[in-house]
């Protein structure tokens, strides 16, 4: 059971790596508009999975996608910052019953879904652009481009959560 | 001291998360700062391999476009070969293609281009075993492209125009008055060109073209025309709208140009800077 858990979590990585610095860093829609899939990894970690091992995951996660697109390391940080405040986010979205019973995140009601995908999605992309354009005066050009990435994103990851989510009956 | 260790053992989350993030955080900067010494870039044996693999299997859907350029390049330099004054000159046809023999050229192809974001690069599939160098400039047969900021052995990365970070001396073609071209991360197909004073003679459709002052492009390479120009309000100097002449959003065949005493000249700038 373990081992397969490990076997799981590798091949997301690898594949969500892969897709998106193939295919959806190519999309652009109106010129800068980009989805970004991989946080999916983060936000379906197992939720009782060790969370120290999940911000080191980020780390590499956030780290191959920089290596692909020459970004130093807007991505890592985005992707540490997110997998730390995960279990704020989870507790918030889902009450504090979360840790101690064994729901899967897309069994839960779909206002507590949106909650919990919609911040995740929102405070990667916020720093994500802070960090890649860099510079507060452009404060307006950052929170443009996360809404409209944010909301793209957000799409794409709950059209992939819904097509890859487990059959529970 | 067992205080201590029970305030690691709890916080050890915080403190990995605080401990990477700070690195990530460097290695940003570091990407900001100075282009050639960064840690992480597309330049390397994974990234470089799969974006071949790609880039091999994509190449087919642009043949014909592609086709067409190398095509009109081609149609281009031969009707200037076939100008030539009998004295042996070359005409002085624009764009003055034809450079001195200063220059080395190395011919390559794009396996990975972004025009997206705000700071955008380039991977080509040539590197230090073909004789890429960092500081190499980049053109494709319509003009500027960028300046090769990363090499490994059989990959490098270029740093596009469409970068906030890149800064490319450029001048009037008819005037000879110069300035900084610089991205404001808007339109990838218009870059500014800073620092024209206000007394240069600015008209819509003129051609910028490259300076040979900066060592990395040879000068007159044509960049982009004029599009749009107005007067700062604070200061003589103009803010002028430039229109790229290379559609960066299709490239696949690029030339890196070197200058071949480039290290002798940046050996004897960097002596002048020492003794100042």
């Amino acid at each position: 059971m373990w081992n397969n858990e490990i076997l799981q979590n590798t091949v997301r990585f690898i594949v969500l790596v892969l897709v998106q610095v193939l295919l959806l860093d190519k999309i652009l829609f109106l010129g800068y508009i980009n989805p970004y899939l991989y946080p999916l990894f983060i936000i379906i970690y197992p939720l009782t999975g060790n969370k120290g091992l999940l911000i080191l995951l980020s780390f590499l996660l956030g780290l191959s996608i920089d290596m692909f697109s020459d970004s130093g390391g807007i991505h890592a940080a985005a992707s540490v910052f997110i997998a730390w405040i995960r279990p704020f986010v989870l507790k918030y979205s889902f009450g504090v019953s979360y840790e101690y019973n064994t729901m899967r995140v897309h069994s839960a009601s779909l206002s507590q879904q949106m909650a919990y995908v919609l911040s995740m999605v929102f405070v990667h992309h916020f720093v994500l652009f802070s960090l890649e354009i860099f510079n507060m005066s452009h404060i307006l050009f950052i929170l443009k481009n996360t809404l409209f990435s944010g909301v793209f994103s957000t799409i794409v990851i709950f059209c992939t959560l819904y097509l890859f989510a487990k059959r529970t009956t | 001291m067992q205080q201590i260790i029970h305030f690691f053992i709890r916080n050890k989350n915080f403190l990995l998360f605080l401990l990477l993030f700070t690195i990530s955080i460097a290695f940003t900067i570091n990407s900001h700062t100075y282009h050639g010494n960064r840690f992480v870039s597309s330049a390397n044996f994974i990234s470089g391999s799969i974006f071949g693999f790609k880039s091999a299997i994509t190449e087919y859907l642009g043949l014909k476009s592609q086709n067409e350029k190398l095509a009109k390049e081609n149609r281009e330099l031969r009707s200037r070969l076939l100008n030539v004054n009998p004295s042996g000159e070359v005409e002085n046809t624009n764009p003055p293609l034809v450079v001195d023999s200063t220059y080395t050229f190395i011919n390559a192809k794009v396996i990975n281009n972004s025009y997206g974001r705000t700071k955008n690069q380039l991977t080509i599939d040539k590197g230090k075993k073909d004789g890429v160098v960092i500081d190499m400039g980049v053109m494709s047969p319509e003009g500027v492209v960028g300046i090769v900021s990363h090499t490994s052995s059989n990959y490098a990365s270029v740093q596009s125009v469409l970068n906030t970070n890149s800064q490319v001396v450029a001048k009037f073609k008819k005037s000879n008055h110069f300035g900084t071209l610089v991205w404001d991360g808007k339109d990838p197909s218009i870059l500014q060109l800073k620092e024209i004073p206000r007394i240069a003679p600015v008209g819509k459709g003129d051609t910028i073209v490259t300076d040979g002052r900066s060592t990395i492009f040879p000068e007159g390479i044509p960049i982009g025309t004029v599009s749009d120009f107005e007067i700062e309000e604070v200061g003589d100097y103009y803010r002028i709208q430039v229109k790229l002449l290379t559609d960066m959003t299709s490239l696949k065949h690029v030339y890196l140009v070197q200058r071949v005493d480039a290290p002798e000249i940046k050996a004897l700038e960097n002596e002048a800077n020492d003794v100042e």
